[in-house]
């Protein structure tokens, strides 16, 4: 069975979770946030989600408290970078494993 | 090699001198749509290709048929030669490729045999440009004689009728230029002087 | 008009140029993008005229440049939008970035391209050295000789493009066609109407069912969120290719759907004249295709018996119908307009490799002729052919490379 079973005749797809494959793969460390310091968490209401906003691979959730999705985050630090009050550390996944 | 190689059936030609604004593209047009209109099957015009730039010469062309034109290539020996402008008959290019059972015919006030030129083509002449002076066929305040040149062309060739040419200006112009350009034509037809050559 | 509000005249003389505005103006299209160069600048000129008159209810967007008109086009087809544009030499050359992407995206866009030679050096006149190089990009090809032709094969290319869902060039010779006044019979709108049904895209972009389109693509296939093995980069192309075989037949049904309806059959990709019994085939394309006939009919009056192939349709390349067409010729003489620099003329080698494993005897000389608005006649065309005869008689052709007709 061969790719024209897609149906498409061009480079065409949905959105959908997962379209661009496992990235969760590629990632050597991870963001570890650190709820004493995420601003929604402290203020216990919707706020900041700044993660959520810059997150390219839209992993973040936009809930209190926030939630990664590590089967597709890639590990860029992009949220650790952009979190205004430092609350993600970015973790080398061999650390964090063991 | 060329002569021979045209059959009779190759279309009637029809090259127009004229400089850039005198209208020589719109009298090759105005012809070739009277041809049609009159049931010819082939007509086409097109001007000179390239740049054209006020007073600079400049020329078009005209060919006729009662077959569809295959012909796509510049115009090599016509078998009529319109100047709107005498001046430019210093020119031997003007008359290039224009021969025996030719016509040139020109807008000037010099009869036929006073015209200086050399060939054994036959020549009309016309003074277009009193004609359209005395008329008031102008535009931008210049006289313009296109279109009173092709009441001489229809004066000497049967290919193109009268009554077709007039019936294209009727229909392009609004009345009042429609009526100035038809007694231009008219005059000029009737004005033309002819000298035959074998 | 003051002539076409007086009569309805179903034959007008017409120049190359406003034949391709009112061809699209036929066809309805709902999104016109161009920007002017000579020659092609009256057609944007005239349909800019006919939009704002209100006579056809499209959208006419003034970009700064051609790869920025190709991008409007490519964006507008994909919304649904039958679309439509024009250009020459440069201005091609500068869209031929988007015309990758419409190809590869499947887009049936249409555009006239007026056919100028292109620099350097500088030059207005023409050749088809512009379009010929955009052969490989996947759109389909197909050359004008008269402006009638021009008109009719605007309209068919909506057809063939919304069929195949591939874009559609329509070239056609600077100023000794898009310049030049001739008879053109104008269908009606009814009639039009009849013929080509409105575009149905492949898919739409629509923000309440969203997708994406040529992300990145890898090189292997890959399945999808939803598990279905989609395809890889060279897939999509494998699919640009075949459809571009599989529109030879479009084209074909669709010009022959033509003819019942119009009167005037375009089923040939090929135009054949005199090809009846010829020993020696001229094979041309676009305006040159029409001055050989005439070269033709000169040489059989001289006893030698001369037809013509004309390719209406360059791309995709009919080498079916070229090989039959050239069946019982000993010597087939191909005069290009356009070169490939290094090797010979474009569709010379392209007759030379139809023939290709036919085992033929046949002689395949390639002349270029009419560069940069070079004037090409019949009785030169004729002489070529003489010339090359004699040398093939005396078995002292060589068709190693091109022979040019120029005074260098
Ligand atoms: S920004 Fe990068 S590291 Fe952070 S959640 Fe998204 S993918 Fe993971
Ligand atoms: S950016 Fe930092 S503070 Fe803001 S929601 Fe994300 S983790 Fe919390």
């Amino acid at each position: 069975m061969g790719t024209r079973e897609c149906g498409h005749i061009c480079g065409e797809s949905s959105p959908g979770i997962g379209e661009a494959g496992k990235t969760g793969e590629w990632r050597d460390s991870r963001p570890v946030i650190d709820e004493a310091k995420c601003t929604p968490v402290r203020r216990n209401k919707p706020a900041c989600f700044l993660c959520w906003l810059y997150c390219p691979d839209a992993v973040v959730s936009k809930t209190v408290p926030v939630r990664i999705d590590m089967e597709y985050c890639k590990g860029c630090g992009i949220c650790a970078e952009v979190c205004p009050v430092h609350a993600i550390a970015m973790v080398e996944e061999d650390n964090s494993r063991s | 090699m060329s002569a021979d190689y045209f059959s009779d059936s190759r279309p009637y030609e029809v090259r127009w001198h004229g400089r850039g604004g005198q209208g020589a593209v719109t009298a090759a047009r105005t012809l070739a749509q009277a041809a049609h209109l009159g049931g010819l099957g082939g007509a086409t015009a097109s001007p000179s290709f390239g740049a054209e730039r006020r007073g600079a010469p400049v020329s078009a062309s005209t060919r006729i048929s009662p077959e569809p034109i295959m012909v796509v290539s510049q115009i090599e020996s016509p078998d009529m030669v319109v100047v709107l402008d005498q001046t430019l008959l210093k020119d031997d290019e003007v008359i290039g490729g224009l021969g025996s059972g030719g016509w040139l015919v020109v807008n000037t006030a010099r009869p036929p045999d006073r015209l200086g030129v050399i060939g054994d083509f036959s020549v009309a002449t016309a003074d277009a440009t009193a004609i359209c002076r005395e008329l008031g066929v102008m535009v931008g305040g210049l006289i313009v004689v296109n279109t009173a040149m092709l009441g001489a062309v229809a004066r000497v060739s049967e290919l193109v009728a009268l009554a077709n040419i007039e019936e294209v200006i009727r229909r392009r112009f609004s009345n009042r230029s429609a009526e100035l350009n038809l007694a231009a034509i008219e005059k000029t037809y009737r004005t033309t002087l002819i000298e035959r050559r074998p | 008009m003051k002539a076409n509000s007086k009569k309805q005249d179903a034959s007008q003389m017409l120049d190359g140029n406003r034949a391709a505005a009112l061809g699209a103006k036929l066809c309805r299209v709902q999104v016109v993008a161009a920007y002017p160069i000579t020659p092609q600048t009256p057609v944007t000129e005239a349909l800019s005229e006919i939009v704002e008159r209100g006579e056809l209810q499209a959208q006419y967007v003034t970009v700064e440049s051609e790869h920025s008109a190709m991008a409007v086009c490519s964006s507008a087809s994909l919304v649904g939008a039958r679309t439509f544009t024009a250009t020459s030499s440069h201005g091609l050359a500068y869209m031929h970035e988007m015309l990758h992407w419409v190809a590869g995206t499947r887009l049936p866009v249409v555009l006239a391209c007026v056919n100028r030679a292109i620099g350097a050096p500088w030059n207005v006149l023409n050749d088809l050295q512009d379009s010929m190089s955009q052969r490989d990009t996947g759109w389909i090809q197909m050359y004008a000789r008269n402006n009638q032709e021009i008109l009719d094969q605007i309209i068919q290319a909506y057809r063939i493009a919304e069929k195949a869902y591939l874009p559609v060039m329509v070239c056609y010779d600077g100023y000794t066609l898009s310049h030049t006044d001739m008879p053109v019979d104008v269908p009606s709108q009814d009639a039009v109407d009849g013929f080509l049904p409105p575009y149905k895209a492949h898919t739409i972009l629509d923000p309440t069912n969203p997708k994406n389109y040529n992300l990145v693509t890898l090189a292997n296939p890959r399945l999808n969120a939803e598990g279905v093995l989609c395809h890889g980069y060279m897939e999509i192309r494998y699919l640009l290719q075949e459809a571009l075989e599989k529109s030879k037949e479009a084209i074909a049904s669709v010009g022959r759907e033509f003819g019942d309806l119009f009167g005037r059959s375009y089923a040939s990709l090929l135009w054949e004249d005199m090809m009846e019994g010829a020993e020696i085939a001229i094979v041309a394309t676009g305006g040159l295709a029409m001055e050989a006939i005439v070269a033709a009919e000169m040489l059989r009056r001289d006893g030698i018996r001369a037809g013509v192939i004309g390719l209406r349709v360059f791309r995709p390349f009919p080498r079916a119908d070229v090989l039959r067409a050239l069946q019982g010729c000993r010597l087939a003489v191909v005069f290009d307009r356009s070169i490939s620099y290094g090797n010979e003329g474009t569709a010379c080698s392209e007759t030379k490799a139809a023939l290709y494993g036919t085992g033929t005897n046949m002689r395949v000389h390639g002349f270029i002729v009419g560069l940069g608005g070079r004037d090409v006649k019949a009785r030169e065309l004729a002489g070529a052919v003489k010339r090359t005869l004699s040398l093939t008689d005396r078995g002292a052709l060589n068709s190693e490379s091109p022979e040019w007709v120029c005074e260098i």
